[in-house]
């Protein structure tokens, strides 16, 4: 007991000054104004220890990603691409179509040549991935299950990294994404610290973005009506006639800028006007290298347009078109609505833009969407929580002040009840709660609200695993031992008791941290921060403290306690 | 030395049947509310929308409901709340708006209430301008950059007009915000260190609302199940854990009894819950997890005195030797429980809106937590161990074995618990 109480001290020591360091400072070198400005120590605790949403501020948004719907898409796909493949070989369907995300049906002419289309359309869509049956001159394709679960969990993470890229160009600070839930729910749970007005963020990820270039048909010529233009088309299944935004009569030079010339002004209650393009895009959104806006186009000021550039395979293939096309129409289709179709004069390699009625938010979103491409599926949000950073200071604040309270009041009520013992107490609860910050810290983690609780928890097991010892040494007294006797003993059998509830409650935290989420998962990492400390602190401070107390005096007689 | 009790012998055990009668009665009621008054769940759980409103000024009930009436909301479907304490200025301008999802989309609700508040509210904002009150800073900065008041954008190099106007935006946000949350006036808000045509350009950019949406919670219907679904899961998951852990650290009985201790207090706060309708929030399963801490905790100190007590006196009643060890533990209880209860009191008295759920639960949870290591788990224990001693007893004596087996039997049975004892 009393032996080594030095080494101990300089243990309890350096623990006491990691923690703070850790605490106050963090992973790096300190610095001077580390210690001598207010203010640094202010920013330095602030950024160590990361307060949840809850508490900061901030929005959190639960999304599902709709997989089917990318599944289904696909499968589209797959049925337009075996009609196309059985024509090949001059086999005659009737009809090929889905029938749900992962099944479609092959209805062909001649049911004698069924086993031949069957092998020719697995072969292209793989044998391992999709099963097929065989009923007369339907084919039906399934795709096996354990494949569609592989493209599900690709959409969801192919939705992740382009929610990623746009949060990031978004520009907040320290946003999380992470798939939330169980694996075959599809969701995902973005936090964004600070950010009070979701709805913003909201439109910039579901922004659609389906840019293609296709040639404009034949002469340049626009139509006034939707009629006329398709009286003009009349057979043809190649062309077709597409809504122009605006008509600007522009000249692209080579780099693909438009020439400076003098352009009519859009008139906002204009009627719409048509063009007749080709289905067949030369370009598509995937073939864009980069994308962003830029300011000041041939308007003038306060017009913002959009650059993009060309991956090299792509433009290669828009190099050679322009080149062959010199003098006809280029139309920027933009969802379906053509944004500009201006008139090519020279080859051009691998740069374009869109002008258009953008704004700088309007321009920097749409160059934000293009390079990130669109989303594979639907998103649909299912829980969304926004915190003002006033109200979660309230709640900090309240939290703070009632745990503040509390604690006092066990302190007052330590020093009153065991005397120059509880004193120990204190200081064992007070070393306790800096180890729990400095774990929380070096962990990375996060203190939400349950977090608070898990906080509340930990100091209640502190001050139980104080009362066991000093009520068990109270006893030994009682029962007539000699003091160092009797905290030795106390110390002793406490510890047992002491072991078994921590160990019982650190068993329950890490299943809670293993299997909880959001909440829990906060509740159980605090809560095993603090278990941790508090079986350094009730025993070995605790008792190191005794034992300093104790070795002063060659026989001690009394406690107090 | 100060001292609560001295040589504590009360026959706490002898008492059990009252306990347990007590215990029954409280849980019979809990249940029958359960299943007839079910839970008064909140947005978290039962789904819906959640908004806490700041006014500028406090705002009256019937007001808001009148808004929220001619917005499309059923009177009897839209909860309106006050703040429990008003104490601050801000509690008195702060109202809980709550409703059941109405809308297709799940945020649908939120931008409907707004809505209709807005149409309700004090002057209508221009349709040129921003409602201070309810933007953030990046929209606001956007805002000021396009009318460009100052011209900074021909005086200063590019990027830099809209650098300042953002830092402008973002001081007038803060401004706001450490003001409760709503600007009264835009005149209000301090310009050193900006220019002082920024006032100008605010005041063109933006105006005072009457209101400030300072926090939305929305969940929609799937999310609450899955969430309460999974809490309840992984509290058995963990019950079972500390069962298996406990067996294997004193004898399975003792882990069946403390975890029937445990679920005992966690019914108890459910039907008291449900009794008295208390809200139940996400907080609350933070609480109910800290009560099966708590409560095993107390539970494992008791029964830690228990074991070491029969390892010592073999010969002694067990009934005897289980109500002394709760009897020497008991100033232990009653200080721990009694410091932690008064810490979760100044919780729920001060601890404000957001904790109220957790910290009501977190008090029952304690006082009863307490109360079942003594008045459950310890008679479970001494029942079942009365039960092996009387088979062994019966066993030993239909066998025609000399009598001392049956002394001996219990004893080792006693001794085995002990030996586990590191």
């Amino acid at each position: 007991m009393r032996e080594n109480v030095l080494q101990r001290a300089v243990v309890i020591l350096l623990v006491t000054l990691g923690c703070l360091y850790v605490t106050l400072i963090g992973w790096r070198a300190p610095r001077l104004d580390d210690f001598t400005s207010l203010d640094q120590i202010r920013k330095n605790l602030a950024a160590n220890i990361k307060l949840g949403l809850d508490l900061k501020g901030g929005s959190y948004l639960v999304m599902q990603v709709m997989v089917d719907e990318a599944l289904k898409k696909m499968t589209d796909d797959n049925a337009e691409k075996a009609k196309a493949l059985l024509e090949n070989i001059g086999i005659t369907v009737k009809e090929a179509k889905s029938l749900s995300a992962t099944q479609m049906a092959v209805t062909i002419a001649d049911a004698g040549r069924s086993a031949e289309a069957r092998d020719k359309i697995l072969e292209d869509l793989g044998k391992s991935e999709w099963t097929s049956s065989l009923s007369g001159d339907t084919l039906t394709f399934t795709l096996v299950e354990r494949v569609a679960q592989v493209y599900r969990q690709r959409a969801v993470e192919q939705a992740m990294l382009i929610i990623e890229n746009r949060i990031n160009a978004f520009g907040v600070a320290e946003p999380t994404l992470q798939r939330y839930g169980a694996e075959q729910n599809h969701q995902i749970l973005l936090q964004l610290p600070g950010v009070d007005d979701p709805e913003r963020v909201k439109k910039t990820l579901v922004l659609e973005s389906n840019l293609e270039l296709r040639p404009v048909d034949g002469t340049y010529r626009v139509y006034a009506t939707l009629e006329e233009a398709r009286s003009v088309i009349g057979g043809r299944t190649d062309v077709e006639a597409l809504p122009l935004d605006e008509r600007e009569e522009e000249v692209l030079d080579e780099d693909g800028h438009p020439l400076p010339q003098r352009k009519r002004q859009p008139q906002p209650d204009a009627p719409t006007q048509y063009l007749i393009v080709s289905k067949t895009p030369i370009i598509v959104g995937r073939d864009l290298r980069d994308a962003f806006a830029s300011s000041g186009s041939v308007d003038g000021e306060g017009s913002y347009r959009i650059i993009f550039k060309l991956k090299d395979e792509a433009a290669k293939k828009f190099a050679e078109w322009t080149g062959q096309n010199i003098g006809k129409g280029l139309a920027i289709v933009l969802n379906g609505r053509i944004k500009s179709a201006p008139t090519i004069r020279g080859q051009i390699r691998d740069t374009g833009e869109i002008t258009g009625n953008f704004t700088k938010t309007s321009a920097e979103d749409l160059a934000l969407v293009l390079r990130s491409g669109a989303l594979p599926a639907r998103i649909v949000y299912l829980e969304e929580r926004t915190v003002g950073p006033s109200l979660g200071a309230d709640s900090i604040r309240q939290g703070v002040a009632a745990s503040v309270a509390g604690l006092v009041f066990i302190m007052l009520f330590m020093v009153l009840y065991y005397r120059l013992s509880g004193l120990n107490a204190i200081l064992s609860l007070i070393l306790n709660l800096l180890m729990l910050v400095a774990v929380m810290v070096m962990l990375g983690a996060v203190l939400t609200l349950p977090g608070i609780a898990g906080v509340i928890l930990t100091i209640g097991m502190a001050v139980d695993s104080n009362v066991l010892i000093f009520e068990r040494i109270r006893e030994e007294l009682r029962a007539g031992k000699p003091v160092l006797n009797a905290v030795e003993l106390g110390f002793d059998k406490a510890f047992v008791t002491i072991l078994d509830t921590h160990v019982t409650t650190v068993v329950s935290s890490l299943i809670l941290f293993v299997f909880g989420t959001g909440p829990i998962r906060g509740f159980a990492v605090t809560l095993l921060a603090g278990l941790l400390a508090n079986i350094f602190t009730a025993t070995f401070v605790s008792k190191t403290m005794f034992g300093y107390v104790l070795s002063r005096s060659e026989r001690p007689a009394t406690l107090s306690i | 030395m100060m001292e609560l009790f001295r040589n504590p012998n009360y026959d706490f055990l002898g008492k059990a049947k009252y306990f347990i009668a007590f215990s029954v009665v409280v849980l019979v009621a809990g249940c029958i509310s359960m299943v007839v008054r079910g839970f008064n769940l909140g947005v978290d759980f039962a789904g819906g929308t959640k908004l806490t409103v700041r006014f500028v000024s406090p705002p009256d009930e019937n007001q808001i409901r009148e808004a929220l009436r001619k917005g499309g909301y059923a009177p009897d479907k839209v909860v309106i709340q006050r703040t429990g304490k008003q104490l601050s200025q801000t509690d008195r301008n702060e109202v809980f708006i709550n409703t059941p999802q109405t809308e297709a989309d799940v945020d649908g609700d939120k931008r409907k209430i707004t809505a209709a508040l807005q149409q309700h509210y004090g002057t209508p904002i221009p349709p040129d301008k921003l409602d201070v009150n309810l933007i953030g800073a990046a929209t606001l900065a956007d805002r000021l950059t396009e009318l460009d008041v100052l011209d900074l954008k021909k005086t200063l190099p590019p990027g830099e007009a809209e650098k300042e106007y953002r830092r402008f935006a973002e001081h007038v946000i803060q401004v706001r915000d450490a003001a409760g949350g709503t600007l009264a006036d835009l005149k209000a808000v301090p310009l050193a260190g900006f220019d002082a045509k920024m006032g100008e350009a605010l005041e063109k950019a933006a105006a005072i609302g009457a209101f400030n949406v300072v926090s939305a919670e929305i969940v929609g219907p799937q999310v609450g199940k899955d969430l309460r679904n999974r809490a309840i899961i992984v509290t058995i998951v963990a019950c079972i854990g500390m069962l298996f852990f406990i067996a294997f650290r004193f004898e399975w009985i003792y882990g069946v009894a403390a975890v029937i201790a445990v679920i005992h207090d966690v019914l108890i706060t459910l039907g008291l819950f449900s009794l008295f309708q208390w809200e139940i929030s996400l907080t609350f399963i933070a609480a109910m997890l800290t009560l099966v801490g708590y409560s095993m905790n107390d539970t494992i100190v008791i029964f830690d005195r228990v074991r070491e007590q029969l390892a010592q006196r073999r010969r002694d009643d067990i009934a005897k030797v289980t109500n002394d060890a709760i009897n020497q533990t008991l100033s232990r209880t009653v200080i721990t429980s009694g410091l932690t209860l008064l810490s979760v009191l100044a919780l729920v008295l001060f601890g404000g809106d957001v904790l109220r759920s957790f910290s009501l639960a977190l008090l029952v949870g304690i006082i009863f937590g307490t109360y079942s290591s003594v008045a459950i788990a310890g008679p479970i224990l001494l029942w079942w161990k009365r039960y092996l001693e009387q088979r062994q007893r019966k066993t030993s004596s239909e066998a025609t074995a000399p009598v001392r087996t049956g002394e001996e039997k219990p004893a080792r049975q006693r001794a085995k618990s002990a030996s586990v004892r590191s």
